[in-house]
C-alpha cells in the first residue's frame, strides 16, 4: 500500500474515532471502546503470533488477569487508576515472563497446548481466590481520577483517555515490530536454527517477546476493567483465547495492523448479533474454518496481495511499452 | 477407623478409585488423541466435542428412539466415526501439508460450530443419563463400596486402551499405521493407500472419543461444554506423556487421574490445577516429557 493512501486512511480513522462521542446516535461509545481495548489485544497478540510465528493459545490469561488486578487495586484497594492500569500491565507482563519461559521449552503445536493448560490453570485459580467472587465476577469497579486531574466517571474523558491509550498502544506495537528487535523475531520466525547460529539468543528473545505481548494485552485486559466496570471469567476463559485467534486470523497476521480490523469485524458480529446466542458460536466457528481453510493470509493480507499484483502487472506492462519505444 | 496421614482409608480409596475412573477417560481420550497425531499430524482440538457428541447421542438415542445403553455402546462410535471421516474428507484434508498450527485451529473452529450447534438445539444445562439396570447398585470390595457402573468403566477403558495397543502392534493394519507414521511417502510407494488410511484413522480416532462420552453418560452431566474442559486437561496430559507414544499417552493418563484423585483428598483446592502444575514441572524437567522424544 501506498504511503500517501496509508496516511489519509490513518488521518480518517482517527477523525472518526474523535467524533464518535459526539454522535452516540450513530455508533455506541462503549461498544468502540470495546473495540479498541481488542484492537490492541489482537495486536498485541499478533506480536507473537505474526512476527515470531509462535501461537499463544492462552493471551486470554493475560487479558483476563490485568483486568481482575487493575479492579482488585480500584476497588479493593481504592486506589487511583493509573496505578490499577499499572498494576495489570505488569501483573500480565510477568505472567507472559512466566509463561513465555516455560512455553517455549517446546514449540509449535506443543507450545499452544502449554499456553492453553497454563490459561486453564491461571481461569481456575481466579475462580478459586476469595476476591474475584467467582462466577459473579468483579463488579462495580469504580474508575476514579486518572492522575488526579481526569474524570473517568465522565463518559467524555473515559472515551478519550481510552482512545489516546488504545492508539498509543498500537503504536508501541508499531514500533516493536520495525525495531531491530522486531527484524529478529521474524529472523526466528523464519529459520530458528539460523538465527540461533547468527549469535541471538533466540530462548531470551521469545520469552521477551511474550512478556511485551502479554504486557500490551494487560493493558486491554486494564481499560476493559475500566470501561466496563467489570472484571468476570469469561474475560480469561479460553473461548476468549480463540477469539483473539481469530480476529488476528482474519484481519491478517503479517500485518502490523490487520489484527484491530479482525478485532473490529468479531467484536461488531458479538455486539449486533448477541440475540443470536448460540447461533453466534457458531458463526463464529465457521469463520475460523473459512479462514484456515480459504483464506489464511486474512483480509489485509489478501488485499495486499491483490494490490501488489496489480501493481506487478502494471510495473511489467510499463516494462513493455519502454522496450517497444526504444525498439 | 483406619487412618493414612490423617485421613481415613476409606475416603481414601474412594478418592483413589475415582481418580483410576477420571484417569480412565482421559486414557482414553489421550490414546485417540495420539493415534490421530500420529498419523494424521493433527492435535485434534474437536476430540472433546466428538467426546460430548457421544454423550449426547447416547441420551438422544435413548429419548427419541428408545435405544437403550448397550445399542448406544455401538451405535454411537459408529455414527461419530462416520462423521469424523465425513469432516477430514471435507475440512482437514485441505491443510495437509501445512504448518500442523492450522490443523489445531480448525478442529477449534470445529470445536465452536459442533458446541454452538448442540447448544442451539438443547440449551446448555444439562441433561440426565441413567446406567442400565445390570450396571446399577455397588459391590462391597472389603475396604470399600464401589458403585458397578464405576468398576465397569475401569474394565472397559483398559479392555479399550488395550485392544488398540494390539491392533496397532500386533496386526497387519497395524503395521501399514505405524509405516504410514514413520514415513508415508516411502509406505505409499508400496502401494498401501495413506490418504484412505488417514481417513479411517480419524475416524476411528473420534469414534474412541464417541465411546468415552457414551461410557461417561451416566456419570457426567450431559452438556454441550463437557467436552471441551476435558480436552484441555487432555492436553496437558498429552504435553506430559509426549504425543510420540500411544502407550506412554495412555499410562499417563491413568497415572494422573490417579494424582488427581489423591490431590482432593490431601489438599481439595489444588485439585482442579494439579494436572497443569505438574505439566510445568514436567517441562522444567525434562521438556521432551516423560515418553517424549524431541519434536522436529
Amino acid at each position: 500500500m501506498s504511503r500517501a493512501l496509508f496516511l489519509v486512511l490513518g488521518a480518517g480513522i482517527l477523525l472518526a474515532l474523535i467524533l464518535v462521542p459526539f454522535y452516540p446516535q450513530v455508533i455506541y461509545p462503549v461498544f468502540v471502546m470495546r473495540v479498541l481495548c481488542l484492537a490492541l489485544f489482537a495486536c498485541a497478540f499478533n506480536i507473537l503470533l505474526g512476527h515470531t510465528g509462535i501461537l499463544s493459545f492462552g493471551h486470554a490469561a493475560f487479558f483476563g488477569s490485568a483486568a481482575y488486578f487493575c479492579g482488585y487495586m480500584l476497588k479493593e484497594q481504592g486506589l487511583p487508576p493509573e496505578i490499577g492500569l499499572l498494576t495489570g500491565v505488569a501483573s500480565a507482563a510477568v505472567m507472559g515472563a512466566i509463561f513465555g519461559a516455560l512455553a517455549t521449552r517446546r514449540s509449535g503445536i506443543y507450545l499452544a497446548m502449554i499456553t492453553l493448560a497454563l490459561s486453564q490453570l491461571v481461569y481456575f485459580l481466579f475462580l478459586r481466590l476469595p476476591w474475584t467472587h467467582a462466577e459473579d465476577g468483579m463488579q462495580q469497579i469504580p474508575r476514579g481520577v486518572l492522575l488526579g486531574v481526569l474524570d473517568l466517571q465522565n463518559d467524555l474523558t473515559l472515551y478519550f483517555v481510552v482512545m489516546v491509550l488504545t492508539l498509543a498502544g498500537l503504536a508501541l506495537v508499531h514500533r516493536i515490530v520495525h525495531s531491530p528487535f522486531g527484524e529478529v523475531l521474524r529472523a526466528i520466525r523464519e529459520h530458528e536454527p539460523r538465527a540461533k547460529s547468527l549469535g541471538f539468543p533466540v530462548a531470551r528473545y521469545k520469552i521477551l517477546a511474550f512478556t511485551l505481548s502479554a504486557a500490551l494485552a494487560g493493558l486491554a485486559g486494564s481499560l476493559k476493567a475500566i470501561i466496563y466496570q467489570v472484571a468476570s471469567l469469561r474475560d480469561v476463559h479460553w473461548s476468549m483465547s480463540g477469539d483473539v485467534i481469530l480476529m488476528t486470523l482474519l484481519g491478517g497476521m503479517n500485518s502490523v495492523l490487520g489484527p484491530a480490523l479482525g478485532a473490529a469485524l468479531i467484536s461488531s458480529l458479538y455486539h449486533y448479533f448477541d440475540a443470536l446466542g448460540g447461533w453466534v458460536t457458531i458463526m463464529v466457528g465457521g469463520i475460523f474454518i473459512g479462514c484456515v481453510l480459504l483464506f489464511r493470509r486474512g483480509i489485509v493480507g489478501e488485499l495486499h496481495a491483490v494490490l501488489s499484483e496489480r501493481r506487478d502487472a502494471k510495473a511489467s506492462h510499463d516494462e513493455k511499452e519502454n522496450e517497444n519505444a526504444t525498439n | 477407623m483406619i487412618e493414612i496421614f490423617g485421613v481415613p482409608l476409606v475416603a481414601l480409596t474412594g478418592q483413589i478409585m475415582l481418580g483410576i475412573v477420571n484417569g480412565a477417560f482421559y486414557a482414553v481420550l489421550s490414546l485417540g488423541l495420539a493415534i490421530i497425531f500420529g498419523i494424521v499430524k493433527v492435535v485434534n482440538f474437536a476430540h472433546g466435542a466428538f467426546f460430548m457428541m457421544g454423550a449426547f447421542l447416547s441420551f438422544l438415542l435413548l429419548d427419541t428412539l428408545g435405544i437403550g445403553y448397550w445399542g448406544a455402546i455401538f451405535i454411537v462410535p459408529l455414527i461419530v466415526g462416520v462423521l469424523g471421516v465425513v469432516a477430514e474428507r471435507l475440512l482437514l484434508r485441505r491443510i495437509y501439508g501445512l504448518d500442523p498450527i492450522y490443523g489445531l485451529l480448525l478442529t477449534f473452529g470445529m470445536v465452536l460450530v459442533i458446541e454452538g450447534g448442540f447448544t442451539v438445539a438443547f440449551g446448555s444445562s444439562g441433561q440426565i443419563y441413567t446406567a442400565p439396570d445390570q450396571l446399577r447398585g455397588a459391590v462391597n470390595l472389603g475396604f470399600m463400596f464401589m458403585p458397578i457402573y464405576r468398576l465397569f468403566v475401569i474394565g472397559a477403558a483398559v479392555a479399550i486402551c488395550v485392544a488398540t495397543w494390539l491392533v496397532i502392534e500386533r496386526t497387519s493394519m497395524g503395521a501399514k499405521l505405524r509405516a504410514a507414521t514413520e514415513r508415508p511417502h516411502l509406505t505409499q510407494s508400496f502401494g498401501i493407500n495413506v490418504p484412505l488410511l488417514m481417513t479411517l484413522t480419524y475416524g476411528a480416532g473420534v469414534a474412541l472419543a464417541a465411546l468415552a462420552g457414551v461410557l461417561a453418560a451416566p456419570i457426567q452431566n450431559v452438556s454441550p461444554s463437557m467436552g471441551s474442559e476435558l480436552v484441555i486437561i487432555v492436553f496437558a496430559i498429552v504435553v506430559i506423556g509426549g504425543l510420540g507414544s500411544v502407550s506412554g499417552a495412555a499410562i499417563t493418563g491413568l497415572m494422573l487421574g490417579v494424582i488427581e484423585g489423591l490431590t482432593k483428598v490431601f489438599y481439595s483446592e489444588a485439585s482442579t490445577i494439579i494436572v497443569f502444575l505438574i505439566m510445568a514441572i514436567v517441562l522444567l524437567v525434562r521438556p521432551a516429557g516423560l515418553f517424549g522424544r524431541e519434536e522436529g
